[in-house]
């Protein structure tokens, strides 16, 4: 029911833009640009306003990875193949299931973990934005609130992250204010994870623990969407996982559970050469989520050796380097 | 990866399937359900691509449930079995084909339980047991030496357990539980997870 009305969007903003629907006035113009620029006002889905104009694509120089390798290959005929353009207005071309090349090989780095406990849902990330081995930014915000009781964590392009994140939070704010009740964290995920459907074989985006009090959700380009209690996204993630799986129940205090959130965060960017920097701990309870203060693993790293250093001195025992 | 099995007794359909989702090496979920309901007596076991098999799953599963709430009677696994299939074709050639492998198990009325067969290629075929995955390799030699058409619940029960402990034994992967279902006039009733601890 909702989505079928989030699906005619479309057809609301096309017939209607000067009405006082918007939620916001940024809102509305971005709308009319879209309306406009769009060489596809005509269609009915919502998911056309995310699909940059026909005529971008195909000039672009570089070949995002969307249009099939068949095309790349020009000898071999392929009478199935439609020109991309005029197959756009119909039907997203790159749906396809096969995995498509990209131009570079775009590497998830990122560790981010989220779990459920007696206190609510925790969620931790680091912060290092890497692009093809050298570190982007070093305190970018992997955790990202979607509205006071949802928060999201992000893996894969920041670019598509930030993106999808922010259509998530209209899309859910514009459900409270039709409906008058907050979408649950399952309905949310349900959303996000249809409205990434289309955008299937592109490597778009992946892994979005989303939670609000008290469930966790893990939702990726692929389509999977897994409820459970805990997620952990990223190249760092193995690492973490072996932490958490260690030390996670449900009794822990909230201190408890910071600890190790940290602590899995910390060993991931340990060994992990995408991952580093700081650590965004973010806690979720029934009052609303609360950010602890950004905290910089250096000087845990110098932490830790101090105390394997006293710990040795005080044992009386040498080790070697 | 994944793996699911169908035993058809003489008024009865058995249908198991493992519990894990994973992705790439990490196991992210241990008891995630693989079998979708699709009416009071027809079930759909669905592995395959990630996020393919819920949709596609789902899309069958709303469609049955429109069929009924149209057209007021249900309908047959026979004609569940091929409207799935029917579907499968069609996307097979589309730009969006859906990599699904399918188990459909059901007890019609009239013509007694069936467990059908299809895979991605969208071929169909009604047979007295099935399985799909990795671990078919490994036990439908298995399902051919001890299966018979009269097979009771419980000696089918044993069968399932015969498959899952070799594949216990000898597939590379855990597969620590499976979930299984029995579906015959009643409807469909859960039976006891089997879980195997690592030898």
């Amino acid at each position: 029911m909702a989505l079928q009305d989030l699906c005619n969007f479309g057809d609301i903003f096309q017939e209607s833009v000067g009405t006082a629907r918007n939620v916001t006035a940024s809102g509305k113009r971005k709308s009319c640009s879209y309306a406009s620029g769009v060489a596809l006002s005509n269609s009915t889905s919502l998911f056309h306003f995310y699909i940059p104009e026909a005529g971008y694509l195909d000039e672009s120089p570089i070949q995002f990875g969307q249009i099939s390798t068949m095309q790349s290959s020009s000898g071999i005929p392929f009478p199935e193949m439609l020109p991309i353009p005029s197959s756009l207005p119909e039907s997203l071309p790159f749906t396809s299931s096969q995995a498509v090349p990209l131009p570079f090989p775009m590497a998830h780095g990122t560790t981010t973990l989220a779990f459920m406990f007696q206190g609510g849902v925790l969620a931790a990330a680091d912060t290092r934005s890497s692009c093809s081995g050298l570190v982007a930014c070093p305190a970018s915000q992997k955790i990202l609130p979607i509205h006071s009781h949802l928060v999201g964590t992000t893996s894969g392009t920041s670019a598509d992250c930030a993106l999808w994140k922010r259509i998530l939070s209209r899309e859910l704010r514009l459900y409270q204010l039709r409906y008058g009740r907050r979408l649950s964290t399952r309905g949310a995920a349900k959303l996000l994870s249809h409205m990434l459907h289309p955008f299937k074989g592109t490597e778009l985006y992946c892994g979005c623990p989303c939670f609000s009090g008290p469930s966790l959700f893990y939702v990726c380009s692929d389509g999977t969407r897994l409820e459970g209690s805990l997620f952990s996204v990223g190249s760092g993630s193995p690492y973490a996982y072996s932490i958490l799986d260690q030390g996670v129940r449900w009794g822990l205090t909230v201190e408890e559970a910071t600890s190790i959130a940290r602590e899995a965060v910390y060993r991931a960017t340990h060994r992990d050469a995408y991952s580093g920097n700081f650590v965004d701990v973010y806690h979720v309870t029934s009052k609303g989520w609360t950010r602890r203060t950004r905290e910089d693993l250096k000087e845990e790293y110098y932490r830790e050796k101090e105390r394997r250093r006293l710990e040795r001195e005080r044992r009386g025992t040498a080790l070697s380097g | 990866m994944e793996y699911l099995i169908g035993i058809q007794g003489p008024d009865y359909v058995l249908v198991a399937a493992d519990n894990v989702a994973a992705s790439s090496i990490i196991q992210m979920k241990h008891d995630y359900d693989k079998m979708f309901k699709l009416s009071e007596k027809i079930l759909l076991l669905c592995v395959g691509e990630a996020g393919d098999t819920v949709q596609f799953a789902e899309y069958i599963q709303k469609n049955v449930q429109l069929y009924k709430m149209r057209n007021g009677y249900e309908l047959s696994p026979s004609a569940a079995a091929n409207f799935t299939r029917k579907n499968l074709a069609d996307y097979l050639r589309s730009r969006t084909p859906y990599h699904v492998n399918l188990l459909l198990a059901g007890h019609d009325e009239s013509d007694g339980p069936g467990l059908f067969y299809m895979d991605y290629m969208a071929s169909l075929a009604k047979a007295p047991f099935a399985a799909h995955g990795y671990g078919a390799f490994l036990t439908l030699s298995i399902l051919d030496r001890y299966y018979r058409p009269d097979l009771s619940r419980v000696e089918a029960v044993e069968l399932l357990r015969k498959c899952v402990e070799e594949l216990n034994k000898r597939f590379i992967l855990n597969l620590p539980s499976f979930s299984v279902r029995l579906i015959d006039k009643d409807g469909i009733h859960d039976m006891e997870k089997i879980t195997l601890t690592a030898k």
